[in-house]
């Protein structure tokens, strides 16, 4: 599996199919994407992930042409994309509401871009059918498109732009439609479909579990600027930032200073009171300074006694403020003698499943469990 | 009980549309209906029969005027389409907000003031010392006056200028409708922009087209005073003729053959138009 490679990269490197370096778009005077660089290797599954505003359908349509960046390069397979018409552009997107042409039956729709090619009758009704095949659809093609289901509707349109074999498919939320139960089927499917065509998928999302299942990468957006870069274990157990230690998975974010630094070794005190001492290397805070704290739910451990904590855990006595049930998501809110909130997520052994509102539990979590980032200013 | 009373209520809901139909479209139809087909063989002796339509196939003049009007209505409805669909298409996709209602509204302007004076501001233009001969004569195009006026692209000048609004409006709406990621998606896969209009706009656009084109043929068909003022007095419109025959030559029998006629020609044509776009009657009224 192809890795991500650091920023900076060569850029004209043909192992990447999607290379983005320093792209900006200013809408009169709102700057939508902000300074973006990336580069997508050939045959990954790239995802953006970003909560809704953020400019991630800026981004794709910049990439797909029906955008023109402010400034910046965009380069696919090696060569630059500026001023290159839709058209004419060797990547295909599956729109949002998937801009299946309702006129037309599900053959033609697929054959479309075929024919735009001048791509021979015969020729083309057999590639529809194979494709269509592909997908898990096979003998629909003179069906009508309002009589296929949510999901099969999603593997038209993908038939009918991996027909062209793009070199890149892109993707606006494709699955946010769909209800639940389906969205987590499809997830799994386009996964596999993507590993079937070997095409470079940019898939965009505010879906924090469609981004960690599906990709190889992940690009955390906010506000127009790309925040992290990395897998979906080292975005989730590494976030470089607080926004995407907030955005990507469940954290408790507790408000806090700096009351004492011993090498990595931190000491803070929460807004509440609490003392809490974090392990945190490579970071250049200093004393007095305030810091925002992200834990994990699943970071925290449960117990009923005291006895064989260790003490350089983080241990504090807590009620039980509700219990959440949800299988094997189920967690508990717990309240600290300082009065603060959080989420602990039960252990699935079941060990504590009779735990009731109003319980006494000790909390405890290692140091090394919670990521530190200076709080920002207002 | 209470499904009497509901029922009563839909009686007396569906009551003004079926008066309606019955006083003002049913009756008189069958009115001018037995008036047609009842020949006048001595004063006050009627006989029924089909003379009158014998008459209309046996005299070309009748017959020839019937086919020119509706060779020409047919034409001024594709010119309105051809007119009327880039403007819709502006207004409708390539607009938004207050400039697309201020466009809409400019193009109901000309329908604020009546008929009569539209067509008269026509005259005003193209007659011998109108605006444009004079015009033409001042830059020195032309050397003496010349007549617009009296001819038979006067009389399609008119119409398509009456009649344009009506083929804009359900364009308007049905471009409205159609979603801009569909032409987008047209693009992405390689589309031209004349691929585009004929395999995603025109046919997504074809149930605005066919009720546009119904509506401005029947208002065509069946115009009186623009083919009379901007055509003159030899301009062979069928619904002129009519008038003569009711009002000049108290001839009410020929009068209403004729009407009836006109009334058989229409339907036909709307028909086979319908047909030929493979679009029903419900669908394009549904969806326009
Ligand atoms: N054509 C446009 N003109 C002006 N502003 C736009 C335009 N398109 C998007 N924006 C703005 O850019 C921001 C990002 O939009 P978008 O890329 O659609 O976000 P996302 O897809 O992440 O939800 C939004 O604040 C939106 O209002
Ligand atoms: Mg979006």
């Amino acid at each position: 599996m192809p890795f991500f490679t650091s920023r900076g990269c060569i850029l004209s490197d043909p192992t990447h199919d999607l290379v983005c370096s320093d792209l900006m778009k200013d809408f009169d005077g709102f700057r939508a994407v902000d300074h973006v660089s990336f580069e997508v290797p050939k045959g990954s599954f790239f995802s953006i992930l970003g909560p809704s505003g953020c400019g991630k359908t800026t981004l794709l349509r910049m990439i797909a042409g029906f955008q023109s960046p402010t400034t910046g390069d965009l380069l696919i397979k090696g060569k630059s994309m500026i001023g290159v018409p839709p058209n004419k552009r060797p990547v295909s997107m599956v729109f949002q509401h998937l801009a299946l042409f309702p006129t037309m039956s599900i053959g033609d729709n697929v054959g479309f871009g075929l024919r735009q090619r001048g791509v021979a009758r015969a020729d083309i009704a057999r590639r529809v059918d194979e494709v269509l095949d592909r997908v898990g659809l096979p003998g629909v093609s003179t069906r009508r498109i309002d009589q296929l289901s949510g999901g099969q509707k999603q593997r038209v349109a993908i038939a009918r732009c991996m027909i062209l074999e793009p070199d890149v498919l892109l993707l606006d939320e494709p699955l946010g439609a769909l209800d639940l139960k389906l969205r987590e089927h499809m997830k799994v499917e386009l996964k596999s479909l993507q590993a079937a065509f070997d095409t470079t998928f940019v898939y965009i999302t505010h879906d924090q579990s469609e981004a960690l299942v599906m990709s190889d990468n992940i690009a955390v957006m906010n506000q127009g600027r790309f925040e992290q870069v990395g897998a979906p274990h080292e975005v989730y157990h590494n976030p470089q930032t607080a926004f995407v230690a907030g955005f990507v998975g469940d954290a408790n974010k507790i408000d806090a200073k700096v009351s004492a630094v011993n090498g990595t070794r931190l000491t803070l005190t929460s807004s509440a009171g609490t003392e809490m001492k974090v392990e945190e290397t490579g970071s250049s805070l200093m004393v007095g300074q305030a810091v925002q704290v992200f834990l994990r739910p699943e970071a925290i451990e449960l117990s009923k006694s005291k006895d064989g904590i260790e003490d350089e855990l983080n241990v504090s006595r807590c009620t039980v403020n509700a219990v959440l049930f949800n299988g094997s998501n189920s967690s508990v809110m717990v309240r600290d003698k300082a009065g603060s909130l959080f989420s602990v997520a039960l252990p699935q052994t079941g060990s504590l499943a009779d735990l009731r509102e109003g319980d006494e539990v000790f909390t405890c979590w290692r140091p090394q469990k919670a990521r530190c980032y200076p709080a920002p200013e207002v | 009980m209470r499904s009497d009373a509901s029922k009563l209520g839909f009686y007396l809901l569906l009551a003004p549309i079926v008066l309606w139909l019955l006083v003002l479209i049913i009756l008189p139809h069958v009115g001018l209906f037995i008036v047609s087909i009842s020949e006048k063989i001595g004063p006050r002796i009627y006989e029924t029969g089909f003379g009158n339509y014998a008459t209309f196939f046996g005299e070309p003049l009748y017959w020839r005027t019937f086919a020119r009007t509706a060779i020409m209505s047919i034409l001024a409805t594709a010119l309105t389409l051809i007119l009327g669909f880039p403007i819709a298409y502006y207004i409708a996709k390539l607009t938004r907000g207050r400039t697309k209602t201020t466009l809409f509204l400019m193009c109901m302007i000309p329908f604020w003031v009546s008929e009569l004076v539209r067509t008269f501001g026509w005259m005003i233009l193209l007659r011998e010392t109108g605006v444009i001969s004079t015009t033409l004569q001042i830059i020195g195009v032309i050397s003496g006056p010349i007549e617009l006026l009296y001819n038979d692209a006067a009389i399609m000048v008119g119409l398509v200028y009456t009649s344009i609004l009506f083929m804009v409006v359900p364009l308007v709406t049905t471009l409205d409708s159609l979603d801009d990621s569909l032409i987008e998606a047209g693009y992405d896969l390689g589309g031209t922009t004349t691929s585009i209009l004929r395999e995603i706009v025109i046919p997504h656009a074809m149930p605005g087209i066919v009720s546009g084109c119904i509506v401005v043929f029947m208002l065509s068909l069946g115009n009186y005073l623009t083919p009379i003022l901007l055509g003159g007095k030899d301009s062979l419109w069928f619904t002129g003729m009519i008038y003569n025959q009711f009002i000049t030559r108290f001839n009410w029998e020929l009068g209403s053959a004729l009407g009836f006629l006109l009334l058989a020609l229409s339907s036909a044509i709307v028909f086979l138009g319908l047909k030929l776009s493979k679009q029903s009657l419900s669908n394009t009224m549904g969806r326009a």
